[in-house]
């Protein structure tokens, strides 16, 4: 069944694989394999914060007239995100292996938390709120496409 | 739907702080009593010294570090609103502190008067507690069986503390009631039921999200919960009735539970996506070890034993949950916790907040879990030769000692920075 849940939930899944071998790479001293980890990672991660604040999450608000509620949260996350993924490239290009476990493992609590709530609150709202929406489902479908 | 869900909800760093804070403090207290008096505890589950030992650990220390996590991760895990976080913590911190103290001097004979002010004040904060987290819960918007595993665990907390009230009663005001049933349906709810359900619940999530392992399926995480409430109702009833026919049921679907909760946690953990190994691991390990202990000393109290070997095998049990399973898999969550929500409070007043490992770094986390792991296995060996269970009490004490000196360091340095922050914040007009 298409659902926004079913679009956005395995992309999550996409971003953790990303990430696992981010830190993997990182914990082990590759730099290089850590970078394009990384550079994988922040490129599945924007993709997906883009999605949701372009499209997923004023598609919500417009539906339900909610704008300062969950997704104004979402949106203030995000910006915690992408803040952490600056702090692991940072730390990459200075090659600190202390800095950059401590803001992957930040991340990962971060991200996990953040997805929880979507996964577990925001998506089945919003396929309560959108679910008959194909024309949105399908900009969806392209936005998160590889 | 609730129009008022914010899905931010942290409370203040307060109000999960105090309980974290003070509920090592109580483990210390255990640990201490287990040294001094290590051989009536192994002697028998019904010693003063045992039932002051057990209360110290899961109403001293369990019950403090579960409020705590639970008003900090309701909101995020099931966007379980808690009411008003500062005044609630405000009122059941307290009460469940002085409860304890007061339950503990009871048994080790400050006489009735302390029992009866710890009727008062742990049914006061546990009825407040169990009032505020369970509105919340039956609000939550969330889905999933996560949900259902929380709402079950705070009403078996809810029974639990009921029971415990009506035995404080024997104690304290010399009711006519029951004391050994009332013993084993108390032990039940409360490990069996809040903390059995609760770990589960908060494993279903927590597991895959942060080792990055599958996710335990919903039909096996549903069963999990039947089996649970099998065991607890037909405990119950057997209990109730006198029927030891229901013995059997309950101990099949009790050790079935919590066997296939550990076997299939470890299973996943096997297939973790990430890499990296931090000592949290490590701590769920011991904790599902010991609770596989705990299933197999519940199948040996099954079978026809003299005296002293059930003696000693109650005392296996006691020490595999009380000492072992729920403190190890607490602490291992402790740890991540803590760094994570001084890193969430202080990123609002900081540019660079330290990260969750410069709060609590893994070294620290690995150090307490070989203390910690070295006490317990001390504690079990005490159930062969009993003087080993002394040195367990001070191994285990140790080990609090240094969870509370960690957490306290990590206080510090949030109130060092956020005092540093507050200072160079331009004060609006």
């Amino acid at each position: 069944m298409s659902s926004i849940s079913t679009l956005f939930t395995p992309h999550h899944h996409l971003c953790d694989e990303a990430f696992a071998d981010a830190e993997a790479a990182g914990a082990e001293g590759r730099w290089a394999d850590a970078a394009a980890a990384t550079a994988r990672f922040s490129s599945l991660m924007e993709v997906h914060l883009r999605a949701e604040e372009d499209t997923l999450f004023p598609a919500f608000e417009a539906a339900t007239g909610m704008t300062q509620g969950p997704t104004q949260v979402m949106r203030m996350e995000h910006g915690h995100v992408r803040a952490l993924i600056q702090r692991m490239e940072r730390a990459l290009t200075a090659k600190d292996a202390d800095e950059f476990a401590g803001a992957a493992e930040t991340m990962l609590v971060l991200m996990q938390q953040h997805n929880l709530k979507e996964e577990r609150m925001l998506y089945p709202m919003c396929d309560q709120a959108l679910g008959g929406d194909g024309d949105l489902f399908a900009k969806l479908s392209a936005q998160l496409a590889p | 739907m609730s129009a008022a869900l914010s899905f931010e909800q942290a409370p203040p760093l307060s109000v999960p702080h105090r309980f974290f804070l003070t509920g090592p403090l109580f483990g210390v207290a255990a640990g201490v009593l287990v040294a001094l008096r290590g051989d009536e505890v192994v002697l028998s589950r019904w010693s003063m010294a045992t039932f002051a030992a057990v209360h110290l650990v899961t109403v001293g220390f369990m019950l403090q570090v579960m409020c705590g996590a639970l008003m900090q991760f309701l909101p995020v895990a099931a966007g379980a609103n808690v009411w008003r976080p500062r005044l609630v913590a405000g009122v059941v911190h307290p009460s469940l502190t002085l409860g304890a103290v007061a339950l503990t001097a009871g048994f080790l004979g400050a006489g009735a008067d302390a029992m009866r002010a710890a009727v008062v004040l742990l049914g006061a904060g546990l009825t407040a507690f169990v009032a505020v987290t369970g509105l919340g819960l039956a609000r939550s918007p969330a889905i999933g069986p996560t949900l259902l595993l929380l709402r079950s665990a705070v009403a078996a907390l809810a029974v639990t503390a009921g029971l415990g009230v009506a035995l404080a009663a024997i104690f304290a005001w010399g009711a006519a009631l029951p004391l050994v049933q009332l013993v084993h349906l108390h032990a039940a709810w409360g490990l069996g039921g809040w903390a059995l359900l609760l770990v589960i619940a908060v494993a279903l999530l927590v597991v895959p999200m942060f080792q990055l392992t599958p996710p335990y399926p919903v039909r096996f995480s549903r069963g999990l919960g039947l089996a649970v409430a099998g065991a607890l109702a037909a405990w119950t009833v057997g209990v109730v009735l006198d029927v030891a026919a229901l013995d059997v049921v309950a101990t099949s679907f009790g050790v079935g539970a919590l066997g296939a909760f550990a076997v299939k946690t470890l299973h996943l953990q096997s297939k973790r996506r990430r890499k990296v190994l931090d000592t949290t691991v490590f701590a769920w390990r011991v904790g599902l070890g010991c609770l596989l202990v705990a299933g197999a000393a519940l199948v040996a109290l099954r079978l026809p034993l003299p005296a002293l070997a059930r003696a000693r095998l109650e005392y296996l049990l006691g020490v595999a949950l009380v000492a072992g399973a729920f403190p190890a898999m607490m602490a291992g969550m402790l740890y991540k916790i803590v760094g994570f929500i001084e890193w969430l409070h202080l990123q609002r007043v900081m540019a660079v907040p330290p990260t969750m490992q410069k709060v609590l770094p893994d070294a620290r986390a690995r150090w307490q879990w070989r203390v910690f792991t070295g006490a317990v296995l001390l504690l079990v060996g005490g159930a062969l030769w009993p003087p080993l269970a002394r040195l367990g009490g001070l191994g285990f004490a140790a080990a609090c000692v240094i969870l509370e000196l960690h957490l306290i360091s990590a206080t510090r340095l949030y109130l060092r920075l956020s005092a540093a922050a507050a200072l160079e914040t331009p004060a609006t007009p």
